[in-house]
């Protein structure tokens, strides 16, 4: 079957069997490796990524399901070599360690900051309940949300200031 | 992991699902969130021939309040019970439960109508909707069918639903005034199956019980619902007597296996807690002690 998305902006299509799940589908016939495989069972959101906006697990999702959908996974967050909040608070709040279970975490964490631009710790830690690290780094990743919230919460910086970065 | 090969339809009217499901019957599988199905089909647990996606049918996605109750369309998801201000006010034990099922990631994608269709007796809304003497709809192309929750589950992950039928909508009846539920679930971390959990709905009359519905999840090879323990309580006055007997009578009616997850007698002793805290708790909603 034809299966288009919109994955970080762009739209691709391939033909795959029903059976192919979006996480083989993104990784394999889309050549976006950013999304990881963890578990395959459901447990462990190695696999996360945004389908309109929503986290889910691209390891229980057929690729036929997201047909039309928009998509967007760890390669997404960046414009060019404008980093994310988020990408900058597991920077500098040191919020990785293997950084195995990072896309799938960032990712949540983005959703979550678009729901809830200021989160509290508890909100925070619901939020990513669905994701394991197995790095048990869990203090340093609340810490790099909260870092993005407060630059979210901050004014936009002038463009000249964007302009250097 | 890869499922056996299968066909996929997405059918992009409910009319059109019927007709699928009418032709090929016991080799289609129904698919809403797939949170539960998929698993299955990766561990080869399942293998239909076809795979019906109503994950984009219209009209069976709400969630609504009325006057005469609450209708839950057969695939939200249960993100949008937990998000529902409809709900939040009138039916505090759906909103209570539902963040308690799996994960965020999973809540985001599952469906209310596709868990209960698992049938899973580890499943959740199974024993809410016992608790709430829900109704469950179905559709085929021989028309619909009105099922109470009480005569759905028919086994283990089977329901008494025909392969031509779809489940469409999920109806609760107008809570009374004096209402109030709670469901209480131990879990061994976020995202696991229930070691036990109970949902307690409780409505007050006068002072005394008017109704009290109690479900139960993972001690039994269905979600369960305790007659015996209802039976009691109706009419009662809710003292500290009644409730410890109605929580004693649940934990009878219990048939708990031993796993991993704890001993029949450990499953079977914290159904008889959370029955009793659960009653408490709905008790002081229904009276307006708490919010």
């Amino acid at each position: 079957m034809n299966v288009t998305v919109t994955i970080n902006g762009e739209e691709r299509s391939a033909d795959v069997e029903p059976r192919v799940l979006l996480v083989d589908f993104i990784r394999t016939n889309l050549a976006l490796t950013g999304t990881h495989i963890g578990c395959d069972t459901s447990s462990c959101g190695a696999c996360t990524v945004l389908i309109d906006g929503e986290p889910v697990k691209s390891c229980t999702q057929l690729a036929v399901q997201a047909d039309g959908r928009s998509i967007t996974t760890v390669e997404g967050l960046a414009h060019g070599a404008q980093l994310d909040p988020i990408q900058v608070g597991f920077h500098e709040e040191h919020g990785l360690q293997c950084g195995f279970c990072t896309p799938g975490m960032m990712l949540v964490c983005r959703a979550l900051l678009d729901r809830n631009p200021d989160p509290s710790e508890d909100q925070i830690r619901w939020a990513i309940s669905g994701n394991i690290c197995r790095c048990t780094g869990y203090m340093n990743i609340v810490k790099a949300v909260q870092h993005a919230a407060r630059a979210g919460a901050a004014p936009e910086p002038a463009p000249a200031e964007v302009a250097q970065s | 992991m890869f499922s056996a090969p299968f066909a996929y339809e997405r059918p992009a009217s409910l009319e059109e699902a019927l007709e699928v499901l009418a032709e090929h019957g016991d080799d289609a599988k129904v698919m809403a969130g797939g949170q539960s199905l998929i698993p299955l089909l990766k561990l080869r647990l399942a293998a239909p021939g076809l795979v019906v996606d109503i994950g984009r049918v219209p009209g069976l996605a709400g969630v609504e309040a009325r006057d005469d109750g609450v209708t839950i369309g057969a695939r939200a998801r249960h993100v949008d019970v937990e998000r529902s201000a409809a709900l939040a006010g009138r039916f505090p034990i759906l909103v209570e439960a539902a963040p308690q099922i799996s994960d965020p990631l999973v809540r985001n994608a599952g469906t209310v109508g596709g868990s209960l269709c698992h049938a899973d007796p580890a499943g959740d809304w199974g024993a809410v909707m016992l608790a709430l003497d829900a109704e469950l709809v179905a559709r085929s192309r021989r028309g619909e069918r009105r099922i109470p929750a009480t005569g759905f589950f028919d086994g283990p992950f089977t329901t008494v639903l025909e392969p031509d039928e779809i489940l469409t909508e999920i109806r609760l009846p107008a809570p009374g005034a004096r209402s109030g539920g709670a469901y209480l679930k131990l879990e061994r971390k976020v995202g696991d199956f229930a070691t036990a959990a109970a949902a307690v709905q409780v409505e007050l009359a006068n002072g005394h019980i008017g109704r009290a519905g109690i479900g139960l999840t993972s001690v039994g090879p269905t979600n369960l619902k305790a007659t015996q323990a209802e039976r009691l309580l109706a009419g009662a006055e809710p003292d500290d007597a009644v409730i410890d007997e109605a929580a004693r009578l649940a934990a009878a009616a219990c048939d708990p296996r031993s796993d991993v997850r704890g001993s029949a007698d450990y499953k079977r002793d914290m159904i008889r807690v959370f029955v009793k805290r659960g009653l408490k708790a709905a008790i002081a909603r229904a009276r307006g002690d708490v919010a």
